[in-house]
């Protein structure tokens, strides 16, 4: 076969302190073709994208691209030799318009007076060109989540790029947004693009993709093509010889007639520009009982889950078995505490409670045994309590927000996206502990835009759809037809 | 920009300064007497009080041929710190520049009896002696403002002239009475408006309050005020221009500040204060206790050059001459309250 | 905590290398011999008993309003109010000690210190109250302070309590006093150098303590990391960033004791001039850490007495420019290493 690979990466290794992120990947990306690297969390699949888009430098090994070595020593120099990366979180101006943030850095015309003519008709353009459907007049505060990432994949075309690196690009869409954004992606396949695309969903790795390659602890262990693998294998080699822990939520038994964990009567939230974010939200979840609730985001999730935890004001009644454990949708932000080590992040919400605190001292010993509990209980890698919570992977992130909550052994726990961004391995675990600790009696208010995920766990699926409650249907009775329906706000129940 | 500037400078002119030649290993006797001096806080390129303190010991290292060297202290603790550095040092007198070192100097002249101190505008508390071995450089500012009093009064058209004082305090009140008395003195018709800026330090660098009363007297009818209450006198300045009347600058020469409507500048001449008190170390009569300067000793007078020359008329200067005279003969006793 | 004082240390001890490299280069730049500047350098600052006196208390300031910065930076605001801080904690002081004459050392003293950190956290009180219930930010308010309690002292002390001719007030009485180090040891005789030092020391232990081995302490810092994940674990962040601005304010009101109660015996206006700002650049060179604090105030109480005790030699500025070279030095550093771990 004639060498066409647009890019071939070979032998690279990269060494942090800690550990060796890249440890001889080999990456061979055909032109014109749609290329998956997948792996768990930590497998080193960022890194290996870092390093061809020039923000970070090998320390060993080599980039070709079509055929010439290149070194970048910095993003610049990968934009000029054609590489573009939509990165997972966007990185517009909101308060500037669609074509303004596309030329943003590269405008049109002289340094002082550039030609804003040009530059609308250069996005509308390529906008036209590759099918990419979003109004350059537009301001990007007003747009979607889906509208956002095509602005950024618009960016990336303008600056010329013929080969896209897309981060998780699904993370954050809607299930006809992420058919949208394949539309696009297969279109630029056709016109002749390269597409590198990150992710950890095998089944939008298998709708999308011509090959995959499979990353795990730092080291290529498989490239395949699509057509000749299957989901089963691509995860058996993301995860090694780890089992996957097969978790089935046993059905609830609502005769037993349980206690109410958690119950909401009439709840509003307000929300901005005298918009409720919330609207009269009625609900009960029982001890022992997960429910579910689904939706596209940003219809009332996030302020569902707060007013539950006690941290956003409400109207209406709330009432709660006892205090609300908390794993919240970004773990970053509202979760961990990045630059302290693992043992503060355990403690963090905990720190009163008297097993491990009195008024005028913390109980050292108490903490560092309950870290250590919490480690082995949740296999955190590496098994270091001193390590600063930043220096983890996403999915080692997680177990330690996870297992600080459910330490708790709460009667409440709202779960927000618990397995967002996260490996197999760890998703696996933390939906175990999840259902190990509706088994305690914990009422779960579980939170995902994952239908799958919902599906496996939930004893009953709500749905929210601009802050209202479409229906709630028990598992046995859910499908995707109605859930797709309710979501996308066509009929309520 | 100015201050760079004039740090810039300094740092010029203390690099070449330092290439003096050394004095090493000279005798005792023959070797230059080497004399201390430590500024305020913040005190030095001040263009007034602690700068003309320089200059008079930039004349004595060049016609007395001593030795210098300088602190500037960074912080109030740092007075005594200074002062003490020169003392354990082989520098037989010292001189601390403001009525701030007092305390300081005390202190340190009581653990170092043999060192001779001067300390500048010294404040001496009632029935409280000046240590035997510091030298309290105090200034008769009332007879220099009451030249001033002289010239203002017959140089006013509307016999009526103005003072603005700046803290309303004794020191200030001194500069006030002297120029009241040499008004009366002059012109008994004439009417002196008096107004102070404040009570608080804060008096003495307030510009728009000291427009703002300087405009309300000449509403009243004053063409000439004198002021004497710091960078205040700045706005008193503006309002001269502003209106086209005479104001009278203090401490130093205030001509550049104005130019045109400066009548004359009551001047404090610290230098003078430095300089004598570092010749009277070299001819060993050197003695403690209060060193008052008045006309008599120079150290106090007025601006008469040929900036404003003009401005002031020949009668005006030839009475205040004449009290200068009288003054100096012991003859005219001027009020400092 | 031996571990602790090693690493901080080790930092310290490069500041003060890379400090003293800018310092010879320029002292070398103007003309001067840095053989002779070095000489006088330790003679006069480190083996002179008294130039280390005056070091010492220098320091004793620095790790006041060093602490005051460090624990408000640590905790995700940033006080730059210390300076108006000190002069509200000294002022209150002053005024307490005046109005009790007849009270015994033991108690007047105690009762002093309590009253000067009072003063300090009640100056903080109302931008603690901003910043909590407005969100009004830190930075403006404080400096704010600043400057109403210099004006304010100022006013208060003209205007009521100060001696004729002078900007001070009347000495306190003899039993507030704390005693000089000169009273113990000879060879310090003449310094300002007191038991305040004792007492600052004592509260970077205790600062130390809090933050790292209390549950209170542990969420103030909780929510200097992470504000969201601090209330999302129930932690009541506006009432911790108020306290954390008053706790901050007390530690700086504290400083006035070193030059009040340790040197002068009495409140002198503009006393406390860039305390508070050298503060900021103490907290900075010790990122933030209580031991770290005490090494570096005693970098830049030595680059200050190293200042006057060679002003002789070399102009002032060199001193001012190196204390802000140390500054930068310290931030670039830290930054790589940040970037690195």
């Amino acid at each position: 076969m004639p060498s066409t690979a647009a890019i071939a990466l070979r032998g690279i290794v990269k060494r942090y302190p800690r550990v060796i992120a890249n440890d001889g990947v080999d990456l061979v990306v055909d032109k014109g073709t749609i290329h998956a690297v997948i792996g768990e969390n930590g497998a080193g699949k960022s890194t290996l994208m870092k390093i061809l888009y020039g923000m970070v430098r090998p320390d060993e090994g080599s980039i070709e691209l079509a055929g010439r070595p290149v070194r970048f020593a910095s993003p610049r120099e990968a934009i000029a030799a054609g590489i573009g990366m939509v990165h997972q979180h966007f990185m517009l101006v909101r308060p500037l318009t669609v074509y303004e943030n596309v030329v943003l850095g590269q405008e049109p015309g002289r340094a002082l007076r550039w030609d804003r003519r040009q530059a609308r008709s250069e996005v509308s353009r390529l906008s036209k060109e590759y099918g990419i459907a979003v109004d350059p007049e537009a301001r990007v505060a007003e747009l979607s989540v889906g509208e956002e990432q095509r602005v950024e994949i618009l960016k990336v075309l303008y600056r010329g790029a013929r080969t896209l690196i897309l981060d998780e690009p699904t993370a954050v869409l809607t299930p006809g947004e992420c058919e949208e954004l394949f539309a696009t992606l297969r279109r630029l396949k056709q016109a002749g693009s390269t597409i590198l695309f990150i992710s950890h969903k095998l089944k939008e790795v298998m709708a999308l993709c011509d090959r995959v390659t499979v990353m795990r602890r730092g080291k290529t262990v498989g490239e395949k093509a699509c057509a000749e693998t299957s989901r089963e294998e691509l995860a058996r080699l993301m995860v090694g010889d780890m089992e996957i822990a097969e978790s089935k939520s046993s059905d609830f038994r609502y005769e037993a007639a349980p206690e109410t964990a958690l119950e909401l009567e009439s709840v509003c939230v307000a929300g901005p520009h005298g918009r409720r974010a919330l609207s009269e939200i009625s609900l009960s979840v029982a001890a022992g009982e997960i429910l579910g609730v689904a939706g596209v985001e940003g219809n009332g999730q996030r302020e569902l889950a707060q007013a539950v935890c006690g941290l956003l004001p409400y109207y209406g009644r709330i009432r709660r078995a006892g205090r609300a454990a908390y794993i919240p949708e970004d773990r970053h932000r509202c979760g961990l505490l990045l630059c302290a080590p693992a043992w503060e992040n355990m403690l963090l919400g905990r720190h009163r409670e008297r097993e491990f605190s009195s008024p005028l001292s913390l109980d050292q010993a108490a903490i560092r045994r309950y870290g250590r509990a919490l480690v082995s209980d949740f296999d955190l890698r590496p098994p270091d309590l001193e390590q600063r919570a930043a220096a983890f992977s996403g999915g080692n992130q997680q177990k330690i927000v996870v297992g600080r909550e459910l330490s708790k052994s709460p009667r409440v726990l709202v779960a927000a996206h618990p397995t967002r961004g996260v490996d197999i391995g760890a998703a696996a675990l933390i939906h175990d502990r999840i259902l190990r600790a509706k088994a305690a009696g914990c009422g779960v208010l579980l939170i995902s835009a994952d239908l799958d995920e919902l599906l496996a766990l939930c004893d009953r699926i709500a749905v929210l759809y601009s802050g209202r409650l479409m229906g709630v249907l028990p598992r046995g009775q859910a499908n995707l037809e109605t859930l797709g329906r309710w979501m996308a706000g066509l009929e309520q129940a | 920009m100015k201050r760079s500037l004039s740090v810039a400078l300094l740092l010029i002119f203390s690099m070449t300064a330092c290439r003096r030649p050394q004095p090493q290993a000279a005798q005792a006797a023959s070797a230059p007497l080497k004399v201390g001096l430590v500024f305020d806080v913040g005190g030095r390129g001040d263009k007034s009080f602690n700068d003309s303190a320089f200059r008079g010991l930039q004349r004595a290292a060049k016609e007395l041929g001593i030795k210098y060297d300088y602190i500037e202290p960074a912080e109030p603790a740092d007075r005594e710190n200074a002062l003490r550095q020169f003392a354990s040092g082989d520098y037989p007198l010292i001189i601390a520049v403001g009525f701030i070192f007092t305390d300081d100097v005390n202190r340190v002249a009581e653990a170092f009896p043999k060192k001779h101190f001067a300390c500048v505008d010294y404040a001496l508390e009632p029935g409280q002696a000046v240590p035997p071995n510091v030298v309290a450089l105090k200034f008769r500012e009332q007879e220099s403002s009451f030249l001033g009093g002289v010239i203002a009064a017959l140089t006013s058209k509307t016999k009526t002239i103005g003072f603005v004082g700046g803290m309303d305090v004794p020191l200030i009140h001194k500069f006030e009475a002297g120029y009241r008395a040499g008004a009366a003195w002059a012109d008994a018709k004439v009417k002196v408006l008096v107004s102070y800026a404040g009570v608080t330090p804060q008096a003495f660098k307030d510009p728009a309050k000291g427009e703002e009363i300087a405009l309300s007297q000449i509403a009243q009818g004053a063409d000439i005020i004198y002021h004497a209450s710091g960078s205040t006198g700045l706005g008193v300045f503006e309002a001269a221009r502003e209106k086209h009347i005479l104001a009278m600058g203090v401490d130093s020469d205030q001509y550049k500040d104005a130019p045109g409507f400066v009548l004359t500048s009551i001047t404090k001449n610290v230098d003078e204060a430095v300089f004598q008190v570092i010749q009277r170390q070299l001819e060993g009569k050197f003695k403690g206790g209060v060193i008052e300067l008045g006309l008599k000793e120079k150290g106090v007078g007025y601006v008469y050059d040929e900036h404003n020359k003009a401005l002031i008329p020949a009668r005006a200067r030839e009475q205040a001459e004449r009290a200068r005279a009288l003054i100096v003969a012991d003859k005219l006793q001027v009020p400092f309250k | 905590m031996r571990a602790l004082i090693k690493s901080e240390g080790r930092w310290i001890t490069a500041a003060a290398a890379l400090s003293l490299a800018v310092l010879l280069l320029g002292v070398v730049g103007l003309g001067r011999n840095p053989a002779l500047v070095l000489r006088l350098m330790v003679s006069r600052v480190l083996l002179s008993p008294y130039g280390l006196g005056q070091t010492l208390y220098k320091t004793t300031t620095l790790i006041f309003t060093g602490l005051a910065c460090a624990l408000a930076f640590r905790c995700g605001l940033f006080n730059i109010g210390a300076e108006g801080q000190v002069y509200a904690g000294g002022f209150l002081m002053t005024a307490v000690g005046l109005a009790l004459p007849g009270l015994p050392a033991v108690l007047l003293i105690p009762l002093l210190l309590v009253v000067s950190a009072l003063g300090g956290g009640l100056w903080a009180l109302l931008p603690g109250y901003l910043k909590a219930k407005r969100g009004a930010h830190e930075v403006i308010t404080t400096m704010m302070m600043n400057f109403i309690a210099l004006a304010l002292t100022n006013y208060l002390v003209m205007a009521r309590f100060h001696v004729p001719e002078t900007i001070h007030t009347q000495e306190l009485p003899a039993a507030a006093s704390l005693p000089l180090a000169g009273a113990f040891a000879r060879t310090f005789q003449g310094s300002a150098v007191n038991a305040s030092l004792l007492v600052a020391l004592a509260l970077a232990a205790a600062v130390w303590y809090f933050l790292w081995r209390t549950p209170l302490g542990f969420e103030l810092r909780a929510v200097g990391a992470n504000p969201e994940a601090a209330r999302s674990s129930g932690v009541p962040v506006e009432s911790r960033l108020f306290l954390i601005l008053v706790a901050s304010g007390a530690l700086a009101g504290l400083a006035g004791v070193n030059f009040i109660l340790g040197y002068k015996h009495y409140f002198e206006q503009g006393f406390a001039a860039e305390e508070g700002f050298l503060g900021i650049a103490v907290a900075l060179v010790a990122k933030n850490h209580p031991v770290g604090v005490v090494f570096a105030a005693l970098l830049f109480a030595l680059l200050s007495q190293a200042g006057l005790a060679l002003n002789t030699v070399i102009p002032r500025e060199l001193f001012e420019i190196l204390q802000s070279a140390v500054i930068f030095i310290v931030v670039i550093c830290q930054n790589r290493l940040g970037e690195k771990a």
